[in-house]
Protein backbone atom coordinates (compact mmCIF):
# COMPACT_ATOMS: atom_id res chain seq x y z
CA UNK A 1 0.00 0.00 0.00
CA UNK A 2 2.84 2.34 0.99
CA UNK A 3 4.38 1.66 -2.26
CA UNK A 4 1.35 2.16 -4.11
CA UNK A 5 1.20 5.65 -2.23
CA UNK A 6 4.49 6.60 -3.53
CA UNK A 7 3.58 6.09 -7.11
CA UNK A 8 0.37 8.32 -6.78
CA UNK A 9 2.04 10.97 -4.90
CA UNK A 10 4.78 11.31 -7.34
CA UNK A 11 2.14 11.38 -10.42
CA UNK A 12 -0.62 13.04 -8.77
CA UNK A 13 -0.41 14.67 -5.39
CA UNK A 14 3.30 16.30 -5.65
CA UNK A 15 3.16 16.26 -9.71
CA UNK A 16 6.72 17.05 -11.00
CA UNK A 17 5.68 19.31 -13.88
CA UNK A 18 2.31 20.88 -12.32
CA UNK A 19 3.15 21.45 -8.52
CA UNK A 20 6.71 21.53 -8.19
CA UNK A 21 7.59 23.50 -11.45
CA UNK A 22 9.86 20.61 -12.23
CA UNK A 23 10.76 20.13 -16.03
CA UNK A 24 8.56 22.77 -17.29
CA UNK A 25 11.39 22.82 -20.58
CA UNK A 26 10.38 19.68 -22.52
CA UNK A 27 6.40 20.29 -20.83
CA UNK A 28 5.84 23.24 -23.32
CA UNK A 29 8.48 22.79 -26.12
CA UNK A 30 7.12 19.86 -27.17
CA UNK A 31 3.67 19.51 -26.35
CA UNK A 32 2.74 21.00 -29.73
CA UNK A 33 2.13 17.59 -31.39
CA UNK A 34 0.83 14.55 -29.81
CA UNK A 35 2.73 12.21 -31.54
CA UNK A 36 6.56 14.18 -30.10
CA UNK A 37 4.97 14.34 -26.74
CA UNK A 38 4.09 10.56 -26.28
CA UNK A 39 7.38 9.73 -27.59
CA UNK A 40 8.89 12.21 -25.19
CA UNK A 41 6.68 11.04 -22.20
CA UNK A 42 8.67 7.32 -22.79
CA UNK A 43 11.76 8.77 -23.38
CA UNK A 44 11.95 10.70 -19.98
CA UNK A 45 9.98 7.95 -18.61
CA UNK A 46 12.99 5.66 -19.39
CA UNK A 47 15.68 8.33 -18.42
CA UNK A 48 13.80 9.11 -15.46
CA UNK A 49 13.41 5.40 -13.90
CA UNK A 50 16.60 4.12 -15.12
CA UNK A 51 18.79 7.23 -13.32
CA UNK A 52 16.89 6.74 -10.26
CA UNK A 53 17.68 3.43 -10.09
CA UNK A 54 21.32 4.21 -10.88
CA UNK A 55 21.52 7.22 -8.78
CA UNK A 56 20.59 5.36 -5.75
CA UNK A 57 22.70 2.23 -6.30
CA UNK A 58 25.66 4.57 -6.60
CA UNK A 59 24.92 6.38 -3.10
CA UNK A 60 24.24 3.48 -1.26
CA UNK A 61 27.40 1.14 -3.62
CA UNK A 62 30.14 4.08 -4.19
CA UNK A 63 29.35 7.23 -2.66
CA UNK A 64 28.29 6.58 1.30
CA UNK A 65 30.38 3.95 2.04
CA UNK A 66 33.79 6.33 0.82
CA UNK A 67 32.00 9.14 2.42
CA UNK A 68 31.57 11.14 -0.63
CA UNK A 69 28.05 12.40 -0.57
CA UNK A 70 29.11 15.21 -1.14
CA UNK A 71 30.41 14.73 -5.00
CA UNK A 72 26.27 13.22 -5.60
CA UNK A 73 25.62 16.29 -7.80
CA UNK A 74 28.16 15.68 -10.01
CA UNK A 75 28.07 11.54 -9.97
CA UNK A 76 24.06 11.92 -10.79
CA UNK A 77 24.53 14.46 -13.37
CA UNK A 78 27.28 12.14 -15.40
CA UNK A 79 25.17 9.05 -14.30
CA UNK A 80 21.99 10.94 -16.16
CA UNK A 81 24.01 12.28 -19.07
CA UNK A 82 24.96 8.47 -20.17
CA UNK A 83 21.71 7.74 -19.51
CA UNK A 84 20.33 10.30 -21.98
CA UNK A 85 22.94 9.24 -24.54
CA UNK A 86 21.77 6.03 -24.34
CA UNK A 87 18.21 6.67 -25.03
CA UNK A 88 19.27 8.98 -27.62
CA UNK A 89 21.02 5.86 -29.19
CA UNK A 90 18.63 3.82 -28.84
CA UNK A 91 16.63 5.97 -30.62
CA UNK A 92 18.52 7.00 -33.50
CA UNK A 93 18.88 3.32 -34.05
CA UNK A 94 15.49 2.14 -33.70
CA UNK A 95 12.78 5.28 -33.86
CA UNK A 96 14.88 7.91 -36.50
CA UNK A 97 11.55 9.33 -37.64
CA UNK A 98 10.95 10.19 -33.26
CA UNK A 99 14.06 11.43 -32.57
CA UNK A 100 14.12 13.55 -35.60
CA UNK A 101 10.67 14.69 -33.93
CA UNK A 102 12.28 15.27 -30.72
CA UNK A 103 15.29 17.05 -31.60
CA UNK A 104 16.94 19.13 -29.50
CA UNK A 105 14.65 18.51 -26.82
CA UNK A 106 16.32 14.61 -26.28
CA UNK A 107 19.82 15.85 -25.25
CA UNK A 108 17.90 18.39 -23.13
CA UNK A 109 16.57 15.84 -20.84
CA UNK A 110 19.93 15.63 -19.63
CA UNK A 111 19.25 19.08 -18.17
CA UNK A 112 15.40 18.33 -17.48
CA UNK A 113 15.16 19.16 -13.82
CA UNK A 114 12.81 16.60 -12.52
CA UNK A 115 15.46 13.95 -13.57
CA UNK A 116 17.74 15.50 -11.09
CA UNK A 117 15.28 16.33 -8.55
CA UNK A 118 13.71 12.96 -8.44
CA UNK A 119 17.62 11.63 -8.02
CA UNK A 120 18.23 14.46 -5.15
CA UNK A 121 14.55 13.53 -3.67
CA UNK A 122 15.09 10.22 -2.99
CA UNK A 123 18.29 10.53 -1.29
CA UNK A 124 16.72 13.60 0.92
CA UNK A 125 13.69 11.13 1.70
CA UNK A 126 15.70 8.26 1.95
CA UNK A 127 14.06 5.86 -0.62
CA UNK A 128 15.26 2.12 -0.83
CA UNK A 129 15.68 0.94 -3.93
CA UNK A 130 11.98 -0.37 -4.78
CA UNK A 131 10.71 2.75 -3.35
CA UNK A 132 13.41 5.11 -5.19
CA UNK A 133 12.26 3.10 -8.58
CA UNK A 134 8.97 3.55 -7.51
CA UNK A 135 9.19 7.36 -6.96
CA UNK A 136 10.61 7.52 -10.44
CA UNK A 137 8.18 5.93 -11.98
CA UNK A 138 5.69 7.73 -10.59
CA UNK A 139 7.38 10.55 -11.54
CA UNK A 140 7.74 10.12 -15.48
CA UNK A 141 3.87 8.60 -15.01
CA UNK A 142 3.04 12.26 -13.91
CA UNK A 143 5.72 14.14 -16.44
CA UNK A 144 4.10 12.33 -18.99
CA UNK A 145 0.95 12.43 -18.44
CA UNK A 146 0.39 15.78 -18.23
CA UNK A 147 2.70 16.33 -20.97
CA UNK A 148 0.09 13.96 -23.29
CA UNK A 149 -2.85 16.01 -21.72
CA UNK A 150 -1.02 19.35 -22.80
CA UNK A 151 -0.46 18.57 -26.03
CA UNK A 152 -4.02 17.09 -26.19
CA UNK A 153 -5.45 20.04 -25.56
CA UNK A 154 -3.04 22.39 -27.49
CA UNK A 155 -3.85 20.12 -31.06
CA UNK A 156 -7.44 21.14 -30.55
CA UNK A 157 -6.07 24.55 -29.74
CA UNK A 158 -4.18 24.96 -32.64
CA UNK A 159 -7.96 24.54 -34.46
CA UNK A 160 -9.75 26.70 -32.18
CA UNK A 161 -10.56 30.39 -32.94
CA UNK A 162 -8.26 31.91 -30.24
CA UNK A 163 -7.59 35.68 -30.21
CA UNK A 164 -4.70 36.21 -31.96
CA UNK A 165 -2.73 38.16 -29.09
CA UNK A 166 -3.48 34.59 -27.33
CA UNK A 167 -1.56 32.45 -30.18
CA UNK A 168 1.29 30.32 -29.74
CA UNK A 169 2.92 30.26 -26.57
CA UNK A 170 0.39 32.57 -24.29
CA UNK A 171 -2.48 30.36 -24.43
CA UNK A 172 -0.21 27.16 -23.99
CA UNK A 173 0.66 28.96 -20.94
CA UNK A 174 -2.84 29.91 -19.64
CA UNK A 175 -3.38 26.18 -20.67
CA UNK A 176 -0.70 24.84 -18.61
CA UNK A 177 -1.42 27.43 -15.30
CA UNK A 178 -5.17 25.56 -15.83
CA UNK A 179 -4.24 22.35 -15.60
CA UNK A 180 -1.99 23.15 -12.44
CA UNK A 181 -4.83 24.73 -11.15
CA UNK A 182 -7.06 21.37 -11.58
CA UNK A 183 -4.51 19.44 -10.29
CA UNK A 184 -4.34 21.37 -6.93
CA UNK A 185 -7.80 19.38 -6.58
CA UNK A 186 -5.09 16.27 -5.69
CA UNK A 187 -3.24 18.58 -2.90
CA UNK A 188 -3.64 16.45 0.59
CA UNK A 189 -4.36 13.81 -1.24
CA UNK A 190 -1.60 11.84 0.20
CA UNK A 191 0.86 12.64 2.26
CA UNK A 192 4.85 12.02 1.74
CA UNK B 1 40.67 13.68 -2.13
CA UNK B 2 42.56 10.84 -3.96
CA UNK B 3 39.33 8.51 -3.38
CA UNK B 4 37.41 10.99 -4.79
CA UNK B 5 39.04 11.45 -7.92
CA UNK B 6 39.17 7.80 -8.28
CA UNK B 7 35.72 6.91 -8.14
CA UNK B 8 34.83 10.55 -10.65
CA UNK B 9 37.02 8.57 -13.13
CA UNK B 10 36.19 5.24 -12.44
CA UNK B 11 32.58 6.43 -13.12
CA UNK B 12 33.27 8.35 -16.58
CA UNK B 13 35.63 5.63 -17.50
CA UNK B 14 32.76 2.66 -16.88
CA UNK B 15 30.39 4.91 -18.35
CA UNK B 16 32.37 6.12 -21.57
CA UNK B 17 32.83 1.64 -22.44
CA UNK B 18 29.36 1.20 -22.06
CA UNK B 19 28.00 3.97 -24.14
CA UNK B 20 31.33 3.02 -26.62
CA UNK B 21 29.60 -0.63 -27.08
CA UNK B 22 26.31 0.86 -27.42
CA UNK B 23 27.36 3.07 -29.84
CA UNK B 24 29.00 0.04 -31.66
CA UNK B 25 25.84 -1.91 -31.70
CA UNK B 26 23.31 0.77 -31.78
CA UNK B 27 24.57 1.93 -35.48
CA UNK B 28 21.95 5.52 -36.06
CA UNK B 29 19.11 4.35 -38.79
CA UNK B 30 19.40 7.81 -40.57
CA UNK B 31 18.48 6.13 -44.22
CA UNK B 32 15.19 4.93 -43.37
CA UNK B 33 14.33 8.80 -42.94
CA UNK B 34 15.53 9.46 -46.27
CA UNK B 35 13.82 6.30 -47.44
CA UNK B 36 10.10 7.23 -45.90
CA UNK B 37 10.50 11.21 -47.07
CA UNK B 38 11.11 9.53 -50.46
CA UNK B 39 8.34 7.61 -50.65
CA UNK B 40 6.21 10.91 -50.53
CA UNK B 41 7.40 12.61 -52.91
CA UNK B 42 5.75 11.84 -56.12
CA UNK B 43 9.17 10.59 -58.20
CA UNK B 44 8.68 12.74 -61.07
CA UNK B 45 12.82 13.29 -61.28
CA UNK B 46 11.28 16.61 -62.48
CA UNK B 47 14.50 18.76 -60.75
CA UNK B 48 12.22 21.51 -59.87
CA UNK B 49 13.17 21.64 -56.25
CA UNK B 50 16.79 22.71 -57.59
CA UNK B 51 17.90 18.85 -56.55
CA UNK B 52 18.80 16.32 -59.34
CA UNK B 53 16.06 13.80 -58.38
CA UNK B 54 13.69 13.10 -56.12
CA UNK B 55 16.11 10.86 -53.79
CA UNK B 56 19.07 13.95 -53.35
CA UNK B 57 15.83 15.56 -52.93
CA UNK B 58 14.57 13.55 -49.84
CA UNK B 59 18.30 13.57 -48.46
CA UNK B 60 18.61 17.54 -48.60
CA UNK B 61 15.18 17.40 -46.55
CA UNK B 62 16.73 14.77 -44.25
CA UNK B 63 19.69 16.78 -43.44
CA UNK B 64 18.00 20.01 -43.29
CA UNK B 65 19.58 21.42 -45.72
CA UNK B 66 16.07 21.72 -48.12
CA UNK B 67 12.37 23.15 -46.86
CA UNK B 68 10.18 20.93 -47.48
CA UNK B 69 8.20 23.11 -49.79
CA UNK B 70 9.85 23.06 -52.93
CA UNK B 71 8.14 20.12 -55.08
CA UNK B 72 5.55 21.60 -57.40
CA UNK B 73 4.59 18.02 -58.39
CA UNK B 74 3.69 16.83 -55.31
CA UNK B 75 1.76 19.85 -54.34
CA UNK B 76 0.30 20.74 -51.16
CA UNK B 77 -1.36 17.82 -50.33
CA UNK B 78 2.83 16.57 -50.47
CA UNK B 79 4.24 19.18 -48.30
CA UNK B 80 1.43 18.24 -45.46
CA UNK B 81 2.55 14.46 -45.84
CA UNK B 82 6.21 15.53 -45.10
CA UNK B 83 5.23 17.87 -42.40
CA UNK B 84 3.38 15.02 -40.71
CA UNK B 85 6.08 12.57 -41.34
CA UNK B 86 8.47 15.28 -40.18
CA UNK B 87 6.69 16.59 -37.07
CA UNK B 88 6.95 20.62 -39.02
CA UNK B 89 4.09 22.44 -39.30
CA UNK B 90 2.61 22.62 -42.98
CA UNK B 91 3.78 25.72 -45.14
CA UNK B 92 2.36 27.16 -48.45
CA UNK B 93 4.19 25.40 -51.53
CA UNK B 94 7.40 27.49 -52.52
CA UNK B 95 6.18 28.48 -56.09
CA UNK B 96 9.36 29.98 -57.00
CA UNK B 97 10.04 26.42 -57.81
CA UNK B 98 7.16 26.01 -59.78
CA UNK B 99 3.19 25.96 -59.45
CA UNK B 100 1.60 22.44 -59.28
CA UNK B 101 -0.41 21.24 -62.46
CA UNK B 102 -2.60 18.67 -63.49
CA UNK B 103 -0.90 15.31 -64.27
CA UNK B 104 0.40 15.34 -67.67
CA UNK B 105 2.54 12.59 -70.49
CA UNK B 106 5.10 13.71 -72.77
CA UNK B 107 3.96 12.74 -76.60
CA UNK B 108 6.07 12.82 -79.58
CA UNK B 109 4.69 13.98 -82.64
CA UNK B 110 6.09 11.07 -85.00
CA UNK B 111 6.12 13.11 -88.14
CA UNK B 112 8.02 15.99 -87.09
CA UNK B 113 10.61 13.44 -84.89
CA UNK B 114 14.15 13.43 -86.39
CA UNK B 115 15.51 11.00 -84.43
CA UNK B 116 18.41 13.27 -82.88
CA UNK B 117 18.27 11.40 -79.52
CA UNK B 118 18.42 14.69 -77.14
CA UNK B 119 14.93 13.66 -75.29
CA UNK B 120 16.34 10.35 -74.87
CA UNK B 121 19.57 11.58 -72.83
CA UNK B 122 17.50 14.31 -70.81
CA UNK B 123 14.86 11.87 -69.77
CA UNK B 124 15.29 11.48 -66.08
CA UNK B 125 13.01 8.08 -65.85
CA UNK B 126 14.03 6.22 -69.16
CA UNK B 127 10.91 6.28 -70.96
CA UNK B 128 11.76 7.59 -74.24
CA UNK B 129 12.33 5.16 -76.52
CA UNK B 130 14.12 5.31 -79.90
CA UNK B 131 17.61 4.98 -81.84
CA UNK B 132 19.80 7.52 -84.16
CA UNK B 133 17.79 9.00 -86.94
CA UNK B 134 14.91 6.83 -85.77
CA UNK B 135 11.43 8.35 -84.75
CA UNK B 136 11.27 8.42 -80.83
CA UNK B 137 8.41 7.57 -78.80
CA UNK B 138 7.40 7.91 -75.27
CA UNK B 139 6.20 4.89 -73.10
CA UNK B 140 3.41 6.70 -71.45
CA UNK B 141 3.25 4.34 -68.51
CA UNK B 142 6.73 5.07 -67.23
CA UNK B 143 6.38 8.96 -68.63
CA UNK B 144 6.04 11.31 -65.06
CA UNK B 145 5.19 14.47 -67.30
CA UNK B 146 8.33 16.26 -65.83
CA UNK B 147 8.87 18.24 -68.94
CA UNK B 148 12.52 17.99 -69.16
CA UNK B 149 12.34 16.40 -72.81
CA UNK B 150 10.75 19.65 -73.86
CA UNK B 151 13.80 22.43 -74.25
CA UNK B 152 16.75 20.17 -75.61
CA UNK B 153 14.27 19.10 -78.52
CA UNK B 154 15.09 20.96 -81.98
CA UNK B 155 12.09 20.54 -83.74
CA UNK B 156 9.67 21.39 -81.22
CA UNK B 157 7.72 17.82 -81.48
CA UNK B 158 7.26 16.88 -78.16
CA UNK B 159 3.79 18.23 -76.73
CA UNK B 160 2.40 17.35 -73.17
CA UNK B 161 -1.51 15.99 -73.23
CA UNK B 162 -3.08 15.47 -70.13
CA UNK B 163 -3.37 12.05 -68.54
CA UNK B 164 -6.52 9.91 -69.29
CA UNK B 165 -5.84 8.09 -66.55
CA UNK B 166 -4.62 8.60 -62.90
CA UNK B 167 -1.07 7.92 -62.46
CA UNK B 168 0.67 5.45 -60.74
CA UNK B 169 3.55 6.73 -59.36
CA UNK B 170 6.51 4.07 -60.33
CA UNK B 171 7.93 3.74 -56.93
CA UNK B 172 4.84 2.97 -55.09
CA UNK B 173 4.48 -0.27 -57.25
CA UNK B 174 8.05 -1.17 -56.30
CA UNK B 175 7.55 -1.51 -52.75
CA UNK B 176 4.45 -3.82 -52.10
CA UNK B 177 6.07 -5.57 -49.47
CA UNK B 178 5.62 -2.54 -46.99
CA UNK B 179 2.10 -2.14 -47.79
CA UNK B 180 1.85 1.05 -48.28
CA UNK B 181 2.14 0.87 -52.27
CA UNK B 182 -1.69 -0.04 -52.55
CA UNK B 183 -3.13 2.39 -50.42
CA UNK B 184 -1.39 5.25 -51.38
CA UNK B 185 -2.58 3.61 -55.11
CA UNK B 186 -6.57 3.34 -54.01
CA UNK B 187 -6.06 7.07 -52.41
CA UNK B 188 -4.70 8.31 -55.66
CA UNK B 189 -7.66 6.93 -57.50
CA UNK B 190 -10.33 7.81 -55.27
CA UNK B 191 -9.41 11.91 -55.95
CA UNK B 192 -9.82 11.46 -59.37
Amino acid sequence: MDLMLIIVSAALVNNFVLIQFLGLCPFLGVSNKLEGAAGMAMATAFVLTLASVASYLLTAWVLAPLGLEYLRIVAFIVVIAALVQLTELLMRHSAPMLHRVLGIYLPLITSNCAVLGVALLNVRAQHSLVESALYGFGAALGFGGVLVLLAAARERLAMADVPESFRGAPIGLVTAGLMALAFMGFAGFAKL
Amino acid sequence: MLVAVAVIVALLLSIGLVLLFSARRWTPNEDSVVEQINRILPQTQCGQCDYPGCRPYAEAIASGEADINQCPPGGEAGVKALADLLGREPRPLDTSHGETKPPVVAIIDEDRCIGCKLCIQACPVDAIVGAPKMMHTVIADACTGCELCLPPCPVDCIDLIPRRRPFIWPVKEMDVETGSASKTTQRERDHA
